[in-house]
């Protein structure tokens, strides 16, 4: 399989690239650890308020949303790297050789997924510290999620970089676009605090039936709609978001 | 007459530009089916304005871009039906470089022949004599945004150069450069012609390189192919060289260039102060029989022969200057 072959070839070189990056492995890894040393104290007063539903664990609620912010906000900024590689010629170098081009993507995107597998692991032992305690299943789930996650992002946000090119208009793109997911997916606050309208707009937002539907798992309920719904949408995201990817590598002007 | 390792007919390009504001959208027409024919081992030059449709044309013969029309086969393989064929068989250095600063040079040399599907140690062992032809021993280990720009240069060569193609594209290889680098870089692609036989095609606008590396060139301007040949060929389509007599004085010239012209049978001679400027095919042979002819009778000054540049080349051509368009 030459595309298997090609995306290691372009994995391992991303990857050999971003571990040569010492602040930013050390930045990777801390980033999880602030978050929940930082917000989670927070969100232990908020639980108080029975606003989540009756008789939750804070960080059975704040666990997974942090789970499904790290796979879209540590995905989403990947765009950046690849303009300024298309900048030095490394992409355009790459599309003359006989190796796919779906593999260009693939292998980035792999690196990606790694780097936020290991950020997974590491926030959900560290929240085990705090106090979390869930089902070991609905552990892994979440970790799954977040990799499932950040290969929808991160293929989504090099096809946009590709397609763009420029930092300036990439930058207000991908606000435009993460924020408002990130504020209607009921991460940080539960939408059920929220207005009639918002709520409505929120069920529209396919991350705020992921974020439930691990917070259901981690609840221990495997078989809830809720969960099962939160993983059929999260494939449904990954598939969408590497047909896209791979289409805007294959095409000829990118 | 061997077979063209290049064979392009036709080739075309068109875009469409949406209109701004009422204005119409429309197509334009960014290469205008040109036909290249490239000889095994030849360097051919393709010169033109920025803007000319060069980079359009290297970019659709490596299969960067696709055709609106025409047809192009590239090591044999059909530009249309075996895109990954002509790639596997092309190197390619693109304006804007091959390589991340944070790489390190060797690693960069190693992944891309692994894409082509050689094996890490053939791929070491080649990349480490290719950056030795080219003098860059001993920057294996150097992460390439610490090398100078002509290092860096030779060092994306040598990245088109792994996979060992018959045959390199490179645009504009020069640009940024100091001038010691240049000439230095020319060098370079030259003894890569000699030592390997790689067929090389090289777009540039800078009339110097073109004339100092090219055994061919090929002039595009406006799509459009206007002129093909040697840098000789092409120099004396302009109409030859010209010699310059300088004469005493002002008063004397007119004088002087009756007499020069009826010695060279004719041949027009223009006045321009104490300056007579004849026009003749070839200036340095014609000189001794000019300047016998006119023997004691007038008093010559001064005596210059004038070959056309490609600057002159062009500005026949196309009726602009390139040196107008370069550095916008």
């Amino acid at each position: 399989m030459t595309i298997a072959r090609d995306t290691w070839i372009v994995f391992s070189r991303a990857m050999r690239l971003s571990l040569r990056q010492p602040v930013w492995v050390v930045f990777g890894l801390l980033q999880p650890i602030l978050y929940l040393a930082l917000f989670g104290p927070l969100l232990e007063t908020i639980a108080d308020t029975r606003a989540f539903g009756e008789d939750v664990d804070a960080w059975q609620i704040f666990v997974p949303g942090l789970l499904v912010q790290l796979g879209l906000f540590g995905a989403s900024f990947v765009g950046f790297g690849l303009i300024s590689e298309w900048r030095a010629g490394v992409i355009e170098r790459m599309r003359v050789t006989p190796a796919s081009r779906a593999s260009l993507l693939l292998g980035r995107v792999m690196r990606d997924v790694v780097v936020l597998l290991v950020q997974g692991v590491i926030l959900v032992l560290t929240a085990l510290l705090f106090g979390l305690r869930a089902p070991w299943w609905a552990l892994v789930a979440g970790v799954a999620t977040v990799a499932l996650l950040g290969a929808c992002f991160a293929s989504l946000s090099y096809a946009t970089a590709l397609t763009v090119k420029d930092e300036d208009s990439f930058a207000p793109l991908l606000n435009g676009v993460a924020l408002p997911l990130l504020l209607l997916s009921g991460i940080l606050l539960p939408m059920s605090l929220a207005p009639r309208w918002l709520e409505l707009l929120s069920d529209l937002n396919p991350l705020k039936h992921v974020v439930d539907g691990v917070r259901a798992m981690f609840r221990g309920d495997l078989t809830d709609p809720v969960a099962l719904w939160g993983v059929a949408i999260t494939i449904a995201l990954v598939l969408m978001g590497l047909a896209i990817g791979t289409r805007v590598f294959k095409r000829q002007s990118a | 007459m061997s077979t063209p390792i290049l064979d392009a007919r036709g080739l075309r390009k068109t875009y469409k530009v949406r209109g701004r504001g009422k204005e119409a959208p429309r197509t334009v027409e960014a290469v205008k089916g040109v036909d290249i024919t490239v000889d095994p081992g030849e360097i051919v030059g393709f010169l033109g304005p920025n803007g000319a449709g060069k980079t359009t044309t290297l970019r659709m013969l490596t299969t960067l871009l696709d055709p609106s029309g025409g047809t192009a086969t590239v090591n044999g393989y059909d530009l249309a039906k075996d895109p990954v064929g002509v790639r596997r068989s092309i190197g390619y250095v693109a304006q804007m470089g091959t390589t991340d600063s944070s790489a390190v040079a060797g690693e960069e040399l190693v992944d891309q022949a692994r894409l082509y599907g050689i094996d890490r140690g053939v791929a070491a062992e080649r990349g480490k004599a290719l950056l030795s032809g080219l003098d860059l021993d001993g920057i294996w280990e150097r992460k390439c945004g610490t090398l100078s720009g002509g290092q860096r240069r030779r060092l994306d060569i040598a990245m088109g150069l792994i996979h060992e193609p018959r045959m390199v594209f490179l645009d504009e290889p020069s640009t940024g450069l100091d001038p010691q680098s240049r000439a230095n870089l020319w060098e370079h692609i030259r003894r890569v012609r000699d030592d390997f036989d790689t067929t090389v095609f090289i777009t540039t606008h800078y009339m110097d390189e073109a004339d100092a590396l090219s055994d061919r060139l090929l002039v595009i301007d406006h799509g459009e192919i206007v002129g093909a040949g040697t840098s000789e060929e092409l120099k004396r389509q302009v109409g030859g060289d010209q010699v310059l007599l300088t004469a005493s004085n002002t008063d004397t010239a007119p004088a002087l260039a009756d007499a020069a012209s009826r010695i060279l049978d004719g041949a027009p001679a223009e006045v321009d102060g104490d300056v007579v400027r004849l026009t003749v095919p070839h200036g340095a042979s014609t000189l001794p029989q000019l300047l016998r002819g006119l023997g004691d009778d007038h008093d010559v000054v001064g005596v210059e022969v004038r070959r056309p540049t490609l600057d002159d080349v062009f500005l026949t051509m196309t009726g602009r200057s390139l040196r107008d368009e370069v550095e916008v």
